[in-house]
């Protein structure tokens, strides 16, 4: 019998959290549950019905993110003007309450996107396992964490239980070696991946991502690789921990203290790929040889580097693909061989789980500074949380996007969704730090443009698409 | 949770890849604290003008599909977010089973919670089903018991899934109740890691 292989990031976080198999079924132990006001009403509905408790309110934390609106929250949510919406939130209020569940409401200064929210607090921590009914859980892997999307009726089973049902997915590794180019950074490495592996070639897998343009990714830039994952159809991503990550976690409100931090520490360090482990597949990339990118079409891997051009349908060979490829350029108003950085832009959102934390408005910021907003463009940057928008306001970020000509929002989910009052009209091109081009997803009829927040603050500036290095000093500049 | 045991419907053809949750059920549709209701927005922006008027040329809208329960679609049927009204608003508006290449992950989980069964035939299979679907007769049917499904001209094809979830679907289990026989597990689980793990734990 050959020698056993060793074990991958996830298989170990896997084995860790195991409590019991039913039928060929894993009864995985949860450790983290965020929760918000879109996804949970259904479930505390169904617990009540079946006079069912929260088995540990404790390791639950809710905020409000999806449905806010970005401008004047210290009015309470009695003052929200969708009636809908400020039903959801005010259910959410009650269960909370009911529940004993720890809450950060609209307008408190802790209180922001679900993903930026449980990082900033020091709640996600490497070798967890993290649910949240909201696909883009998978940001909390970059701490090492196994932390995916669930569904509503998940949602209520960890609620009761304070476990998932599951299936053990395949191993995936995502290698990503070299150095990038300047202007070029996580979102970029992301879009690449997509585009390699298409959107639906992680189905099935979870996938760690590897190799030194990944090590040398900040918390926020591993943060944003790991949301885009599910983009790609993986469940779940993952960084390894590593100093970067221990040093980000070190002094945060829920991070360990102490004697506790050094046990934690000792933990967390063990949380590696065996190099003996054999995964279900490799992709290696040269994040050298990735341009800054941008998407033309209404699915994530239609990415394109700036410097290209919107594909023909006659570059496919199947019937099926042609008429895809022919929907999504009548959807863009985009034609074949039509350069992209040809494509005026009518709106920019800088914001999102993806690209809403401090460096991400940073490079935004270094870009936009000491320029003007192109005149027809309307720009908006919605920070990720509270503390976000306080930091970037300590730095005077705030005075350098208003100087510009954008609008400084309040903290939540914003345009990405289009759930509050943020959208797009119909036929609107929007150059988007967002995850979603799907059609509509911004608000019927919307362009979305997929790009990181340095090329969106340069489109905000040049009024259309536009390389981002052409607006940065000097090569060496990062 | 409601048993799928047997479906006799007519199937409608959808031969549009990667069709997103965004598209199953715009965001207007996600403020409710219902389950129920929601088969108003399936495919909203498919089916309505931006008036809110009915697109007459729309598949699900045309006389001979309508009363469909069976979506025949494209590949990677339900990307994107994880919302659970896609299965909800399908279900309300009548469609218990949806055939296709391939699901993505979060919803395929989220259909056997409720009772939507979610088939995967091989691309020549589904192109044959939708081709049939477009003709003039659309009655497929499709059993859980024998994994099948035959379509309007009687070929039968045969698909896979999972014993534990076929099992579950065909009985109509709920999963927490099922995972709440191992609560003496959970314990179990839950005092050893307070040790091992205490700075997880909070005051």
């Amino acid at each position: 019998m050959p020698p056993m292989s060793g074990k991958t990031l996830y298989d170990k976080i896997w084995d860790a959290h195991l409590v019991a198999e039913q039928d060929g079924e894993a009864i995985l132990y949860i450790d983290l549950h965020l929760i918000h006001e879109v996804t949970t009403p259904q479930a505390f509905a169904g617990l009540r019905a079946d006079k069912r408790p929260v088995r540990r309110p404790d390791r639950t934390l809710a905020v409000a993110d999806h449905n806010i609106p970005t401008a004047g929250q210290a009015k309470g949510v009695g003052a929200v003007a969708d009636e809908e919406a400020r039903l959801q939130l005010q259910t959410l209020e009650r269960n909370v309450k009911d529940y004993g569940i720890e809450f950060f409401p609209m307008g408190d200064v802790r209180n922001g996107i679900v993903h930026v929210v449980g990082p900033e607090q020091g709640r996600t921590q490497p070798g967890m396992t993290i649910v949240c009914g909201d696909s883009h859980t998978s940001t909390h892997g970059a701490f090492g964490a196994l932390a995916h999307g669930i569904g509503t009726s998940e949602v209520e089973h960890v609620l009761a239980t304070q476990t998932l049902r599951a299936k053990k997915a395949k191993n995936m590794r995502v290698t990503l070696n070299g150095t990038p180019a300047p202007g070029v950074g996580a979102k970029d490495f992301a879009l690449a991946v997509i585009g390699e592996i298409g959107t639906a070639g992680g189905t099935g897998y979870v996938i760690e991502y590897a190799g030194e343009a990944v090590r040398a990714l900040s918390m926020e830039g591993r943060m944003t690789l790991c949301n885009l994952t599910i983009e790609g159809g993986a469940r779940a991503g993952l960084v390894a921990p590593d100093q970067t990550t221990f040093d980000y976690l070190r002094g945060r409100a829920s991070a360990p203290k102490a004697g506790a931090w050094d046990m934690a520490l000792s933990y967390w360090k063990t949380l590696v790929t065996d190099e003996d482990a054999v995964f279900d597949r490799e992709v290696v990339l040269n994040a050298a040889e990735i341009a800054p990118l941008v998407t033309w079409g209404t699915s994530p891997e239609d990415v394109v580097a700036v410097t290209g051009v919107a594909p023909s349908p006659d570059q496919f060979t199947t019937a099926d693909k042609k008429a895809a490829i022919a929907r999504a350029l009548d959807y863009m108003g985009l034609v074949p061989g039509q350069a992209m950085t040809d494509a005026k832009i009518d709106v920019v959102f800088i914001g999102s789980c993806t690209n809403s934390r401090i460096e991400d408005l940073r490079s935004a910021a270094a870009i936009v500074e000491g320029r003007k907003v192109a005149g027809h463009v309307r720009a908006l940057v919605v920070p990720g949380s509270g503390l976000v928008k306080a930091q970037a306001e300590e730095e005077g970020l705030d005075e350098i996007f208003i100087a510009a000509g954008f609008d400084w929002r309040e903290p939540g989910c914003s345009m990405c969704l289009g759930m509050n009052p943020d959208r797009l009209a119909p036929g609107e091109r929007c150059a988007s730090t967002s995850n979603r081009n799907f059609e509509g997803r911004q608000g019927r009829g919307g362009r979305t443009h997929l790009m990181s927040p340095a090329m969106a603050a340069a489109a905000a500036v040049a009024g259309h698409i536009v390389d981002v290095r052409d607006f940065m000093q000097g090569p060496s500049e990062a | 949770m409601k048993a799928f045991t047997r479906l006799d419907a007519r199937a409608v053809p959808l031969q549009i890849a990667n069709i997103d949750t965004d598209q199953i059920i715009p965001k207007q549709f996600l403020k409710t604290v219902e389950r129920e209701g929601l088969s108003k927005g399936l495919f909203y922006d498919f089916r309505f003008d931006p008036e809110g008027k009915e697109k007459p040329d729309f598949i699900l809208n045309r006389s001979e599909y309508k009363g469909a329960g069976v979506l025949v679609a494209g590949d990677n049927f339900g990307c994107g977010s994880s919302r659970e009204h896609a299965p909800w608003a399908l279900l309300d508006f009548g469609i218990s089973c949806v055939i296709s290449t391939s699901f993505a992950d979060i919803f395929y989980n989220n259909c056997f919670q409720n009772g939507l069964l979610p088939v995967v035939l091989k691309p020549d299979e589904v192109t044959a089903l939708m081709d049939e679907a477009k003709g003039g007769n659309h009655m497929v049917s499709i059993d859980l018991e024998t994994q099948t499904v035959t379509s309007p001209s009687g070929k039968t094809f045969t698909f896979e899934i999972d014993a534990q979830r076929k099992t579950k679907m065909l009985k109509g289990l709920d999963a927490i109740g099922e995972t709440l026989t191992a609560a003496t597990d959970i314990d179990v689980y839950e005092a050893k890691r307070a040790l091992d793990q205490p700075w997880l734990e909070r005051a």
